[in-house]
Formats: structure tokens, C-alpha cells, sequence
């Protein structure tokens, strides 16, 4: 019957048309993917070697590994993820338990979701002006500093997010018992909680891995390793960074695997948190 | 009635230890909410105090000028300024039809059972550092588009006025276009996730009413879905927009770092964030870096801007949405 009607067929094929579009543009979407992961294990897997992870950048045009870039890595996101996780948590604790609805709150989560996709090269600004300048130096403990900031806002959403997911009923419970506020947040809350909030600082770290930008000019580099968190110290983004624009075939190489090993890391580290985060959902 | 008597004095003291703890957690909660802001406002302070040698040197001029010469100190904005926004005008046009079409496939036509996989792979592509989109652009996308897209461009826009300057030759690979193109793969991921999120608010009432008296799909899809999630649409894009906006190492690696306006998208350029990135650790001279800091002022007034309009457009929503 429909087929009979020309302005019924007319809508119909528009709307298979749109549809179809709709369907091309995820198909466009996830060949992005596809592409870049292809890219990065075809170049990247044919610079995997054990040096890698023993021996330090080299000086052009010599073979070597970065070994003194993944320590410098591991250190400062470990630093800058101790830092910033305590204060984000305490802070999305006070939105979500103490003043949700306060006027605090809701300037906090303002700023806070601001803070969530400010450019991070601004970050590296503010703290080359407040501790490089300072200092008189660069350090990893500065970029450290540049990651917490980073981490920060990651885990307040979070918190915040997962505590108001915790049903009331169970802080009334505690309450009624003759659980103090402070006793029911970090006994009850906390703990109902958890698995969510781990996935926030796990999303953080995903998140704070890959950042070059803010170390830019706060960690600087250094070729030789070293764990000296007050002198300048090398990350795996920043010498992914010097060595892909250098015209070094060595270099470019060991760009490519450094590369693989970051996104590798970001995304287990995120199937992790997903993982999680479903699991505790069950 | 000994028994209560000696219960009372253990009791205020549990009380008030209490009291006393609850008090702490409190205010240390409280202290670390209020950090948040002064991370702030320590952003913009330390950003206006690093800046003032430059604008006090140049003033309104900064915005205005073109030059960037380190040997004379002379250093103006606009050149980094007009390569943000024309790289993230690029970066829109394309993610905003594309993301928005994937988030109508994900909660309109996609079979179940896909729904979950597909949206995580689009959400790890945001996962992805900008490094490697750097990466990738600079040693894969940017020689495909040199030898391939890039002539094809100036071959057919050649013979038209006007287009013809904006697709001049040569064929850098590297350049605005190049940039914009990354940025949009990198910003549709947000625009996509967001979209979703905003199109599954609508009450399936409202879509199934529709539905009832014959519409078609994308007639839903164009006369309830997108009308009754204008606002947070809006939201995302300008979320998406603030990131394309401030992207940094992506753009770095493919823009070209050049100071000047070109007609030209295929011609290299630069942004606030590429200029800061590749020059701050060289720049020698309080004006010159005091420059760079100015732009990076810029940058956050500019993002801050869209992202606070973000953020309230999507706030509008939500409110609509708890009605």
C-alpha cells in the first residue's frame, strides 16, 4: 500500500538516505582507529628490542633505548598522580556528601569541568612561571607538580560521580546507627564507592601518560637518565617530541616504539578502568 | 544507676571526639573544594603576571600585529591567532556532521548488541595521547596528503577564482589544512560521546509518539530528537571546540611553524599553542618570553570563554531534563 503512495516513498528513501549516511560516518569514525593503531604496530614493533628497556636515549646517530625516559615517566606520573589524587578526592567528597547543592559546590564544578579540558600547555605555563622561574631550574619534580594539576580535576568528576551513585539509604542506615557524618562518609560512602573512584584515578593516569605539553618547559629532558627529582628529567612524550622532528633515522625509529609503548599502556590502562568499573556495576 | 553515671562522662567524650572529627574532614574537604578555585585563579594570575612585560610593550597592538621577530623584539599575535581559529574552523566542519552522525547511529539504528563496543572503541580513540595523532600526521597522514589529496585539491580548484587561492600550491603536506584535519579526528571522539549522551536524554515517549503517527527515522531523528536536545548539542561542539582549540602537540608536529597569514590552507602556519610549544625552552629575552606567555593568556581567555558556554549550555539541559 505504502508503495503506492510517491510522497510516502519519498520520505522513506530521505530517511534510508540520512540513515545510511549516519552508518558511513561510524564507519569513517572507527577506520581512524584502525589506522593509527595499524600504523603504530607496523612501525613501532620493528624497533621492539630488549635495549629498549635497558639502555638510555643515545646521542645521534648511535643505537640505544629509553630506558632514562620510561623511569623519568613512571616517576613523574606516579608523583603527580600521589599528589593529586589525595586533593581531588577530598575535594569531590565535599561536592557530592557535604554542600551539593551549596553555592561552593556549584562554582567548584564549574571551574572544575573547565579546568577538565583547559589546554594543558597553559598548565605547563603556569607552573614554569611559579616553581621553574622560582627555582631557578628546571626539575621532574616541577612536572610532576604540571601532572597533579592534570589529575586534579579527572578524579573530583569522579568522586564526585560515583559517591552520588551510592544510594542514601545506606548513609541514613549508618546515621541512624549513630555513625558520626565523617564515619559514614569514609566507612560507608568510600567504600560502596570504591571500584568507581579507582576507575577515576585509573583514567587519570591514562590521561596524565601521555600529556607532553605541560613538561615541556617544566621537566625539560636529560639524556642520562638518573632519578634526581630536582634537576631537569626525561618523559617518554617529550622525547617521542625531539626525536620524531630530528632527521635521524635512529631516532625516528625509537620515536615510533616509544610511541607504541604509550599508547599500549593508555589503552590498557583504560580497558582496565572499564573493566572496573562494569564489574562493580554488576 | 553507678553503671549510666559512669557511661555519661565516656559518652560526651566519644561525642565530642566526634564532633571533632567531623569538623576536620569538614573543613579539610572543604579547603581542598576551595583549591580547585585557587588552581584558577593561580592559572590566571601567574599567566597576567608573566604576560605584562609584553602587553605593557606593545599594548592593544599585540592582538593586532602580524610580525614575530625575535632579533628586533618586535612580536604580534595575530599570525598564531588566525591559525587557531582557521585550523579548529577546519576541525569542526568535519567532526560536527561526522560526530553527530555516529551518536544518531549509536542510539537510533545500531543493533544492541554493537551499541557497547562501538561507543568504547570510539571513547579509547579519545583516549589516545595528542603525541601519537602528532606522530601519525607527521609521518604517515601528511605524505598521503602530499602526494595524493593535496595536488588533487589544486588541480580542481585551480581554474576557480577565488577558491584557487585558497588551495595554492605547492603541496607541503605539512600546513593549516593538515592541522585541521588531525584536530577534527581528534575532537570527534568528545563531540561523539557527548551527542550520545545528550540524544539518550530524550523520553522515548516523545520519539515512540512520532513514531506512532508514521514518521520516518531521520524525520525523528530531525523534528524530536535534535530539537529537543538543541542546547546540549550546542554544549558538545563547543566542548569539542575548546579542545580543537587548545590541542597542542598534534598541531605542533604538522602545522609548520610558520609567522605568517597565507591565503593558502595548504600553506604551513602556526597556532598560540604550536608557537609556545616550539619556541618557549629557545626563547631568549624577557620580551620574547614574556610574548609567548601573553599568547598562552590569550589561549585560556579564548578557551575559557567557549568552555564556559559549553558548560552552560549542557547545565541548561540537565535542567531541562530533571524537570
Amino acid at each position: 500500500m505504502s508503495n503506492a503512495n510517491p510522497f510516502y516513498g519519498r520520505r522513506k528513501s530521505r530517511s534510508n538516505l540520512m540513515m545510511g549516511l549516519c552508518m558511513a560516518a561510524s564507519l569513517f569514525g572507527l577506520a581512524w582507529l584502525v589506522l593509527i593503531l595499524a600504523a603504530l604496530i607496523w612501525n613501532g614493533f620493528s624497533g621492539l628490542s630488549l635495549d629498549v628497556f635497558t639502555q638510555n636515549t643515545p646521542p645521534p646517530g648511535s643505537a640505544g633505548g629509553l630506558l632514562n625516559a620510561i623511569i623519568g615517566s613512571l616517576i613523574m606520573t606516579v608523583l603527580g598522580v600521589v599528589i593529586g589524587t589525595p586533593i581531588g578526592i577530598l575535594a569531590g567528597t565535599y561536592m557530592a556528601e557535604y554542600g551539593a547543592h551549596g553555592k561552593l559546590s556549584l562554582v567548584v564544578r564549574f571551574i572544575n569541568d573547565i579546568l577538565l579540558s583547559a589546554p594543558s600547555i597553559v598548565i605547563g605555563l603556569f607552573v614554569y612561571e611559579v616553581m621553574v622561574v622560582r627555582m631557578g631550574h628546571f626539575s621532574g619534580f616541577a612536572g610532576a607538580v604540571a601532572l597533579s594539576i592534570i589529575v586534579i580535576p579527572v578524579v573530583v568528576r569522579t568522586t564526585e560521580d560515583m559517591l552520588n551513585l551510592v544510594p542514601n539509604q545506606l548513609r541514613e542506615a549508618a546515621s541512624a546507627l549513630g555513625m558520626p557524618r565523617h564515619l559514614v562518609i569514609r566507612r560507608i560512602a568510600y567504600r560502596a564507592a570504591r571500584a568507581g573512584m579507582v576507575t577515576g584515578v585509573l583514567l587519570a593516569i591514562a590521561r596524565v601518560s601521555g600529556e607532553t605539553a605541560p613538561l615541556l618547559f617544566t621537566a625539560l629532558n636529560n639524556q642520562f637518565g638518573g632519578a634526581n627529582l630536582n634537576g631537569p628529567m626525561a618523559s617518554l612524550p617529550v622525547v617521542i617530541f625531539q626525536f620524531a622532528l630530528s632527521p635521524y633515522k635512529d631516532w625516528q625509529q625509537l620515536a615510533w616504539t616509544g610511541a607504541l609503548i604509550i599508547t599500549l599502556s593508555v589503552l590498557t590502562l583504560s580497558i582496565l578502568a572499564r573493566v572496573i568499573a562494569s564489574r562493580s556495576r554488576q | 544507676m553507678a553503671g549510666a553515671a559512669q557511661a555519661a562522662p565516656g559518652r560526651t567524650a566519644v561525642l565530642r571526639k566526634f564532633r571533632l572529627g567531623n569538623l576536620l574532614f569538614l573543613n579539610l574537604t572543604r579547603a581542598a573544594a576551595v583549591l580547585v578555585l585557587v588552581l584558577l585563579g593561580g592559572v590566571m594570575l601567574a599567566l597576567i603576571e608573566g604576560a605584562s612585560p609584553a602587553l605593557r610593550e606593545f599594548g592593544f597592538g599585540f592582538i593586532t600585529s602580524q610580525s614575530w621577530n625575535p632579533v628586533t623584539e618586535k612580536f604580534g599575535a595575530l599570525a598564531p591567532v588566525y591559525g587557531t581559529i582557521v585550523t579548529s574552523l577546519i576541525a569542526m566542519l568535519i567532526a560536527v556532521p561526522v560526530g553527530l552522525g555516529i551518536a544518531i547511529f549509536l542510539t537510533e539504528l545500531c543493533p544492541t548488541p554493537l551499541r557497547r563496543p562501538i561507543g568504547i572503541a570510539i571513547e579509547l580513540l579519545a583516549g589516545i595521547p595528542s603525541i601519537i595523532y602528532g606522530i601519525w600526521g607527521l609521518f604517515v597522514f601528511a605524505p598521503f596528503l602530499q602526494t595524493t589529496v593535496q595536488p588533487f585539491l589544486i588541480s580542481v580548484f585551480g581554474p576557480i577564482p577565488l577558491l584557487n587561492a585558497v588551495f595554492a600550491g605547492p603541496p607541503y603536506g605539512i600546513g593549516i589544512l593538515t592541522a585541521g584535519l588531525i584536530l577534527a579526528i581528534m575532537v570527534l571522539p568528545f563531540i561523539t560521546s557527548i551527542a550520545r549522551d545528550v540524544f539518550s536524554t530524550v523520553p522515548p515517549v516523545l520519539k515512540e509518539a512520532a513514531y506512532g503517527i508514521g514518521c520516518t527515522r531521520w524525520e525523528v531523528v530531525k523534528n524530536v530528537v535534535l530539537p529537543f536536545t538543541r542546547v546540549g548539542v550546542i554544549g558538545g561542539v563547543m566542548l569539542g571546540l575548546g579542545r580543537a582549540l587548545g590541542e597542542t602537540m598534534a598541531v605542533t608536529f604538522v602545522i609548520g611553524n610558520a609567522h605568517k597569514i597565507s591565503a593558502s590552507i595548504l600553506a604551513p602556519g602556526t597556532t598560540i599553542s604550536a608557537t609556545i610549544a616550539n619556541e618557549f625552552t629557545e626563547a631568549v629575552g624577557d620580551i620574547y618570553t614574556s610574548s609567548l606567555i601573553a599568547l598562552g593568556l590569550l589561549l585560556f581567555v579564548i578557551t575559557f570563554i567557549v568552555l564556559a558556554i559549553a558548560r552552560y549550555m549542557l547545565l541548561r539541559l540537565e535542567m531541562k531534563g530533571g524537570k
